[in-house]
């Protein structure tokens, strides 16, 4: 939280004299929502700092929308509360959340240049025009926009549109940023750039932030914490290196990252017997019985050499910068990813017969699939 | 304050508006001409016929003025009704009743299905005394009449907008419901608007059956009863009621478009609901 003025020169504030953004803690405690049969939200908890940017992750259909919907006024929560500073903000209509909403596509005014659709905003503040376009030229220009400040949305590209929809956003001074998969419909390469600059943006305003999203690398990389949910509640929330790291389930352990299952078998003394390798188990494998399990160990925690002979057969392999991946056959048709440095895997061709061990690090076990 | 979002990005440039001009084949003009002569024939032999000395006698028949007065007098009254009416039912039906939509298209055709005279005779037998005795009962009626081409063009505008997205966007950033009607989603709908007053315009200024049944002498009644007399003026009358629709037709569009280019939002197309390129 360096700079919470976004604008030089603008302190006399539309939205009533607060001080400029700066981060509102947000809270929701036990909010369930449910649509006819189904249960979108069931008992969602979830804390987000002044100033910190939470990730909600988690496949379509978990709540994520759902719990960004409530916060932003747009859906109501059958029960449970949700505060803002404090304040329970349930009966405060959108309208007057003071919350900035960045949508997946299509969100801006296709009537209003990029000026009119950041100063909309400013407008029903009843800011003057002067002031008004003053300021929503600040905006533009703090997107890089102050170019394409007289187009209109249908002229510009869908990355262009997606920064005029943050600069609308930013403009009221929100309290909350929410964005709701604002990059999904953008290519590959203006995602991760607008990826980076969305973050240090956030970072520079120091603005509370939530944000939905499907894609875990997006998740991971711009996220102080991520949320992963599952069936309308959280399953674990943590900083992206612990989530990876230290999964609490094996459904988040297989959500986040690539993991590869094995079958392997689980002592009543809590120890998993895999590929040959005695490994200890993870703390959070608890409810797991004794007996045949799925053994959850990330490609990097492989260990993997030609030997003629060996358990599996290499099928393919993929070079991914400094590591390569190797994906291997085993006996009983399982298929394996295993991570080696991309120096050493010129010996791992296809049709190479190989022996692939655990590294012996504390892996995660999960009922047999 | 610097930018924090670099210009890389602004190299990103827009995609181009694709401008195809494909060579147009020679029998697209055949079918053309061919079409233009099955309509303009009998136009010109009508002019021919009339002679254009015909016309001043219309314009000074008793009865000519006070029967165009009263058609365009239905005409805003039976357009604005409609829009009223109609603009936020559909607007609502999008937003919070997807599922009636169905349902409403089938009941907007009843009034094409169900003939016209069935209709206004119904009407006269139920409609109270007060109504019955002034010619705005046919606007009330003509509503009805107006109402599958109007939701069908504020039915095809809304679909072609991400009306949930615009509305939500105007919420978060705290515009109230009349705001984002009337900044966000009608300078949105002007297309469709334009094409739901067109269609109900030209209805009002064409129907005989119930204007007739209600003896009330609107245009189209007025040429009808003037037809009895001569020859040339009569198919002077009726050309007329014919330029006269198309005039004020041409005149709404030259008025939407004009001001829908000051606004920035583009040549406004009749008929066709444009997509904006995304």
């Amino acid at each position: 939280m360096e700079a919470t003025n976004i604008s030089s020169g603008t302190t006399a504030s539309a939205t009533g004299g607060r001080p400029a953004s700066g981060g509102a803690p947000v809270s929701m405690q036990k909010v369930s929502r449910s649509f006819g049969t189904v249960r979108a939200l069931n008992g969602l908890s979830l804390d987000i700092a002044p100033g910190e940017l939470v990730a909600l992750l988690g496949p379509s259909g978990c709540g994520k929308t759902t719990a960004l919907r409530i916060l932003a006024g747009f859906e109501t929560a059958d029960s449970g509360t949700v505060t803002v500073d404090g304040k329970n903000i349930a009966p405060v209509p959108a309208a007057k959340r003071d919350m900035g909403m960045v949508f997946q596509s299509y969100s801006l005014f296709p009537n209003m240049s990029a000026l009119d659709n950041v100063g909309f905003g400013l407008r029903m503040r009843k800011m003057g025009t002067a002031g008004r376009r003053r300021r929503a030229h600040e905006l533009l220009e703090l997107v890089g926009l102050a170019a394409q400040a007289g187009q209109f949305p249908h002229q510009l590209s869908g990355g262009q549109q997606q920064r005029v929809a943050l600069a609308r956003a930013l403009a009221i001074e929100p309290r909350v940023l929410l964005l709701d998969e604002p990059l999904s419909a953008l290519d590959a390469k203006v995602r991760l750039q607008l990826r980076e600059q969305i973050r240090s943006l956030q970072q520079r305003l120091g603005i509370t932030t939530l944000f939905v999203t499907h894609d875990q690398e997006e998740a991971l990389s711009m996220a102080d914490r991520v949320g992963v949910m599952k069936d309308g509640m959280l399953e674990q929330i943590a900083v992206p290196s612990e989530l990876y790291t230290r999964p609490a389930t094996a459904f988040v352990a297989e959500f986040v990252g690539t993991m590869n299952r094995i079958p392997g078998e689980l002592s009543s003394g809590g120890q998993a017997t895999a590929l040959g390798t005695v490994t200890d188990v993870q703390a959070g494998c608890a409810d797991v019985p004794a007996g045949p399990v799925d053994v959850l160990v990330r490609p990097e925690n492989l260990r993997i050499a030609a030997i003629a002979g060996g358990n599996g057969i290499v099928t393919s392999r993929t070079f991914l910068g400094s590591v390569t991946r190797i994906s291997v056959l085993l006996s009983g048709d399982v298929t394996v990813q295993v991570d080696v440095p991309s120096a050493t895997a010129d010996q791992l061709a296809p049709g190479a017969s190989v022996q692939v061990s655990l590294d012996g690090s504390p892996v995660q076990v999960a009922g047999r699939s | 304050m610097a930018a924090i979002i670099s210009d890389e990005l602004a190299e990103e440039a827009a995609p181009p508006r694709p401008r195809r001009r494909r060579p147009v084949p020679v029998w697209r003009w055949v079918i053309l001409v061919l079409t233009g002569v099955y309509f303009l024939i009998p136009l010109y032999a009508a002019l021919r016929f009339a002679g254009i000395a015909s016309f001043g006698q219309v314009v000074h028949q008793t009865g000519f003025s006070d029967a165009l007065i009263l058609s365009l007098k239905l005409a805003v009254m039976t357009t604005v009704l409609t829009l009223v009416l109609m603009v936020p039912t559909t607007i609502y039906v999008h937003l919070r009743l997807p599922r009636l939509r169905r349902l409403l298209e089938s009941i907007t055709i009843l009034p094409i299905v169900i003939p016209p005279v069935v209709l206004i005779v119904g009407v006269l037998d139920v409609s109270p005394g007060f109504l019955k005795s002034t010619p705005y009962l046919l606007g009330l009626v003509y509503v009805i009449l107006a109402m599958p081409f109007a939701y069908r063009a504020l039915d095809a505008g809304l679909r072609a907008l991400e009306l949930r997205t615009l509305v939500d966007a105007a919420s978060s950033l705290g515009a109230r419901w009349p705001a984002t009607l009337w900044r966000v989603i009608l300078p949105n709908l002007r297309t469709a608007l334009l094409s739901a007053t067109v269609l109900t315009v030209a209805l009002v200024l064409g129907e005989f059956t119930m204007a007739s049944l209600d003896l009330y002498q609107t245009f189209p009644v007025w040429i009808v009863a003037f037809d009895q007399t001569s020859g040339p003026v009569s198919t002077a009358a009726s050309l007329l009621a014919l330029f006269v629709t198309w005039f004020f037709l041409m005149l709404i569009v030259t008025l939407a478009s004009r001001r829908s280019r000051r606004g920035g939002g583009g040549q406004v197309e009749l008929f066709s609901v444009r997509r904006t390129v995304r």
